[in-house]
This record gives structure tokens, C-alpha cells and sequence, in this order.
């Protein structure tokens, strides 16, 4: 059982932190805790998609010195994968961020069960 | 192939980059170009959906002629066509019918970013229905979301930024469940492409192996798509979000937005993991039992409301309970009953959330229940509009909610061991339907003081198009659903 969580311990590591990602990103109160949680799991995911591409011994999917061997190279679609999920993540990080700062204008406060408790206040 | 085959990639381009344009644009060129790309949208998709009828066949468009397993693809089949032409006849109603509220609550440079907002989302939804390539739609669920943020967010109060920050929020952790799924998926399978990972599946199937990954695939992205899409217990974030939208922007968000999610999944369970792959699984059974606390659960929300918006959010838990009850049948009868329930609640959940802004502005901009007292009398298409609305998610003939529930009832017909639980969910949901629907009908037609009678408000020539119309297209699938509900079960049919 432990050798099998050895041999596979990216996917371990990545299935560890998507959690980790997914429980900050549930259950923590701070907002920008919250897109660092976001964060970490959409990286751990890159980082399945990165590791299970990878096959040992073989370079990255550019041809470099004229050798076209398809043996020679990993299999380019995970990284390629990985690079769009990077770009995805990056733009919802970024709106995340933008209504962060837009709370936080209006309300002085990152934490969330605070500004939903000060805007009941308001409505009533 | 026919020329016609580019026009489903055509309508996705042309609505992605009039997004692009719409943002540099100011107010009333915006506006018009956002509507003009949507008709554009919409008879390109009819003319799709006429000529796969016409062929019986689906068809797959290769992006930049690289063919599988390299290249993109979009696939085209009776379902699909159907679904594009009517939810982008919807979102075009829908924006219609909140022209005058969106004109005055949003300047000039608002409005172009609400429908850089608006094409963006249109462009995702269709590629979300169209793909072939389960990565991609990963990439549009993404857009969706965004697209879906900035409409909620559009207004600029702190309670709309509170909403869609808990949106965004659940929204987020659904993507992430689905991005991780289809990782996995495509370690497991090594294929991107819908039909080549079925086949990977079933061989994988066959042969017994990944026995675990894939379950482990299905739950991910089930629960992905179900988080995003609302179903109980994940509703938290639909009330605050549809409630205090712009009313356009709920009709959008509850009738299109939610239902491309399960449309994917639909297409999914067919396309990619496999149906009877999906039936081995204990996922269809869970969804079921989801779905039946979200009917009982959303209607007693929607009874407890003071707030004509929250009622109608809540009552959207509720149906999207049924579509999903329709899926957790697991007969082909009960997906073409949730289909069907799908195209219904556009339809109809369009048509309440701006009646009932027509019914508020006649009474003082107000959206509590009881002070909409007479507004019936005060903005007359407003009230027939909600009457419309409200009878058919009620269930009553001649109107589109009938027949859905008809639908269910005898699709469930089919499993004897869940024939009595879906009957009696059905009854008692119709009879929380009736209380809170019927109850505000009763109100807005209830006479108010002489002083308030004089009152009376337009609701402006789009408005009284987009409530004309839908309350027409509620008529037309209660009376003669049965091209729709034959087109639904050709397309399912397509899909294996």
C-alpha cells in the first residue's frame, strides 16, 4: 500500500493539495484566503495533468537538434492543457480579486461573515 | 459538407467577438449590436436545426481541418441545434423584456460592458452545447462563469457584490471538482475528444479496469456540474444572486445559464462516460435523491419569501430539481421529460422574473409580495405575463408545465420502485407550487385603494414584446409539444 502511494507521489501530492485548496477555498472566512485556497487547487490540478505527461528519460515537445523521433519527447497535450488552465485560473483570480477590492471599499472588511452580517444591517 | 455545417461555429465566433467590440462601444450601439448578433445567432441556429432535421443526421465540424484525435471538434445534432435556437430566442426576449430597466439603471459605459457581458455568455453557452472536446468545455464553463459574474456584479451595490462573491464562490469550487475530472479522465482514457474517450471507456469497462478512477471521474464531474448548476444542497448562492440582478440578468442566469450546465451533463452521461456505464454507478441514484429534497425543499424557500425575486429564485431550486429528477430516472423517457422540463422552465422562469419587474415598477419600485397589491390592474400585460408564468410551473393545462410534469409522471411509470415516490413528490410539489404562485396571483389582482388605481405603467414596446411572446411560446409548448418533445427524442437518439 505505502510503495503504491510512493510510486505515485505526484498524483498523492496533487490530490492532497487540491483538497487542502478546496477546504480553504469552502471554509475559510477571509476572502483573500479564499483565492490563495482557489489557487493552491487549481494548481494541484496542473500539477496531476503535469506529472502524469511526464515520462521519465524524454525532453519537452520542442524538436531540438533536428531529432524527430516521437520517443524522443513527452506527449505535448498535458503541458498544453496545463497552459490553458494556467491562463483560465489566472483571469478568474484576477475578477476575484477585482470584487475583493470592491468589498472592501464598501464594507472594510476581507471577512466574509462579517460583510454578510454589516449588509443585513443596512437592508433592514 | 454544406455550407451550412460552418454556421454553429460562425454563431460562436460572432458572438465572442461582438463581445470584444461591445466593450469599446457606448450605451445605445452596444445595445443595438448585442441584440442584432443575437438574431444573428438565433436564425444561424435555425438554419442548423432545419437542415439536421432535414438530413436526420448529426454532424462533426473539425476546427482548422485537423481531424481526431488532434484536432477540435464541434458536434451537431438534432438536440443541440434545438437547444442553441432556443435559448438564444430566449436570452434575446429576456434582454428585451429588461431593456427600459437596463437603459435607466446602467450609464453608457455600463451598458456596454453588461452586453460585452451578455455575448460573451451567449458564445459560451452555445460552445458549451455544441463541443466535442470535453477540455474546452472546461475553458467555456470558465467563460460562462465570468460572463455570468459580470452581469450579477453589473449594478455595483454592495449587496450585488456580496452575491456574486458567494457565486463566484460555489461557482469556483464546481469548476474545480469538473477540471480535476476530466485530468483524471484524461490520464485514464488519453483522449480528449467525446467519442474517443467513450470508446476508451467502454473498452476500459469491458476489460474491468479503472474501475475506481473512473467512479471517482463521474462523481467529479457530476458533482461539478451539479454545484454549478444549483441543485440542492448547493443552492445557497441562488437566491442573493437572482434576486438582486437586474431583471434580465436573473432571467438569463435561471433560465440558461444553469441549464447549459446540465445540458453538459446530460451530453456527458450520453456521450462520454456512457449510459449504461453511468446506470452502474450509484451517481444516478444520489442525484435522484438530490433532487427530490430540491422540489419539496425549494418550494417550501419560495413559501416562506416576502420577496417576489426570492420567491422565483427559490421556485428555480425547485425545478431544476425536476430536471434533475428527470435525469436520476435513468430512462431515456426521463431524460426526454428533463429536456423537455428545461426548455419549459427558460421559457417560463424568463417570462416571471420580468413580469414580476413590471409588476414592482407599477407599484412603486416595491418587490415585496404584499405591496404588489393591484398591480395586476396596473400593469395589465405585466400580471398576465406572471399569471402565464405562475400557471405553468403550477402545472396546469394548456400551458408548457403541464406537459413536463405529465412527462415525468409517466417516464417514472417505467421503474416500478420509484413510480410511487415520484408521484407523490409531483403532488405535493404542484400543491407548494400552487400556494405560493396562486397566492401571489390572488394578490396582484386583489383591487387596491381607489388612490393607487390611476397608477398605470408601460412597460415600453420590448417589454411588451419579450412578455407577449413568451407567454405565446408557454401556449405553444403546452398545446402542441409534440414536435418539440419528437425533436428532443430524435436528438437523444443521435446522441448514442
Amino acid at each position: 500500500m505505502l510503495e503504491h502511494f510512493l510510486e505515485n507521489g505526484e498524483v498523492v501530492t496533487s490530490v492532497i493539495l487540491f483538497g487542502i485548496g478546496l477546504a480553504a477555498l469552502l471554509l475559510h472566512k477571509n476572502l483573500i484566503k479564499k483565492i490563495i485556497g482557489l489557487n493552491i487547487m487549481d494548481t494541484a490540478a496542473y500539477l496531476f495533468l503535469a506529472a502524469q505527461g511526464y515520462i521519465e528519460g524524454r525532453g519537452a515537445p520542442i524538436v531540438t537538434d533536428g531529432v524527430t523521433r516521437m520517443d524522443a519527447y513527452i506527449n505535448p497535450i498535458p503541458s498544453g492543457l496545463v497552459l490553458t488552465g494556467i491562463v483560465v485560473s489566472v483571469s478568474v483570480t484576477a475578477l476575484m480579486l477585482a470584487l475583493t477590492v470592491c468589498l472592501y471599499q464598501k464594507y472594510h472588511s476581507l471577512n466574509m461573515d462579517y460583510i454578510i452580517m454589516k449588509m443585513r444591517k443596512e437592508e433592514e | 459538407m454544406e455550407f451550412v455545417c460552418n454556421f454553429p461555429f460562425f454563431s460562436i465566433m460572432v458572438s465572442m467577438f461582438s463581445g470584444v467590440i461591445s466593450s469599446v462601444l457606448k450605451g445605445k450601439k452596444a445595445r443595438n449590436l448585442g441584440v442584432a448578433v443575437n438574431g444573428i445567432v438565433i436564425v444561424l441556429s435555425a438554419a442548423t436545426l432545419a437542415y439536421v432535421m432535414s438530413t436526420g443526421e448529426s454532424f462533426v465540424y473539425t476546427m482548422g481541418h485537423y481531424t481526431a484525435p488532434w484536432g477540435n471538434e464541434i458536434r451537431v445534432g438534432v438536440l443541440e441545434a434545438l437547444t442553441a435556437t432556443f435559448f438564444s430566442f430566449v436570452m434575446l426576449l429576456s434582454v428585451l423584456g429588461g431593456m427600459k430597466h437596463l437603459s435607466r439603471e446602467l450609464e453608457d459605459r455600463s451598458l456596454g460592458m453588461y452586453f460585452l457581458f451578455l455575448n460573451l455568455m451567449l458564445g459560451a453557452i452555445l460552445a458549451l452545447i455544441y463541443t466535442n472536446d470535453i477540455f474546452t468545455a472546461y475553458v467555456f464553463i470558465e467563460i460562462n462563469t465570468i460572463a455570468a459574474c459580470g452581469l450579477i456584479m453589473v449594478r455595483k451595490t454592495g449587496p450585488v457584490y456580496v452575491a456574486a462573491t458567494r457565486y463566484m464562490i460555489m461557482s469556483l469550487m464546481g469548476s474545480g471538482l469538473f477540471l480535476i475530472g476530466v485530468c483524471i479522465l484524461y490520464t485514464v482514457t488519453g483522449h480528449l475528444l467525446m467519442p474517443n474517450i467513450q470508446e476508451s471507456v467502454k473498452m476500459l469497462m469491458l476489460r474491468g479496469e479503472y474501475h475506481i478512477p473512473l467512479l471517482m471521474v463521474i462523481i467529479l464531474i457530476t458533482a461539478g456540474l451539479a454545484i454549478k448548476s444549483g441543485l440542492y444542497p448547493f443552492h445557497s448562492w441562488m437566491p442573493a444572486a437572482y434576486g438582486f440582478s437586474l431583471p434580465s440578468s436573473s432571467a438569463i442566469l435561471s433560465g440558461l445559464v444553469s441549464k447549459s450546465y446540465i445540458f453538459l451533463l446530460i451530453k456527458i452521461i450520453y456521450r462520454v462516460v456512457g449510459k449504461d456505464t453511468i446506470l452502474g454507478s450509484d451517481i444516478i441514484k444520489v442525484l435522484f435523491a438530490f433532487s427530490v429534497f430540491a422540489i419539496i425543499l425549494g418550494s417550501v424557500g419560495a413559501i416562506r419569501e416576502k420577496d417576489i425575486r426570492y420567491m422565483n429564485a427559490y421556485s428555480s431550486v425547485a425545478q431544476i430539481g425536476y430536471v434533475y429528477m428527470g435525469i436520476g430516472l435513468g430512462s431515456r423517457a426521463g431524460m426526454v421529460a428533463a429536456m423537455f422540463h428545461i426548455l419549459v422552465h427558460a421559457a417560463t422562469k424568463s417570462l416571471l422574473f420580468i413580469s414580476a419587474e413590471g409588476l414592482s415598477q407599477a407599484s412603486g419600485h416595491t418587490y415585496r409580495i404584499q405591496e404588489l397589491k393591484g398591480a395586476g390592474y396596473r400593469s395589465r400585460l405585466a400580471g398576465i405575463g406572471f399569471t402565464v408564468g405562475a400557471f405553468s410551473l403550477v402545472g396546469i393545462p394548456l400551458f408548457g408545465g403541464f406537459i413536463s410534469k405529465i412527462s415525468f409522471a409517466v417516464a417514472a411509470t417505467e421503474d416500478p420502485r420509484k413510480v410511487v415516490l415520484v408521484f407523490i413528490v409531483i403532488a405535493i410539489s404542484t400543491l407548494l407550487n400552487a400556494i405560493y404562485f396562486v397566492r401571489t396571483v390572488i394578490i396582484i389582482y386583489t383591487p387596491a385603494a381607489a388612490s393607487e388605481k390611476s397608477r398605470r405603467v408601460k412597460l415600453g414596446a420590448a417589454g411588451c414584446t419579450a412578455i407577449t411572446v413568451f407567454a405565446a411560446v408557454n401556449f405553444i409548448l403546452g398545446l402542441f409539444s409534440g414536435p418539440f418533445i419528437g425533436a428532443i427524442k430524435q436528438g437523444i437518439a443521435m446522441f448514442q
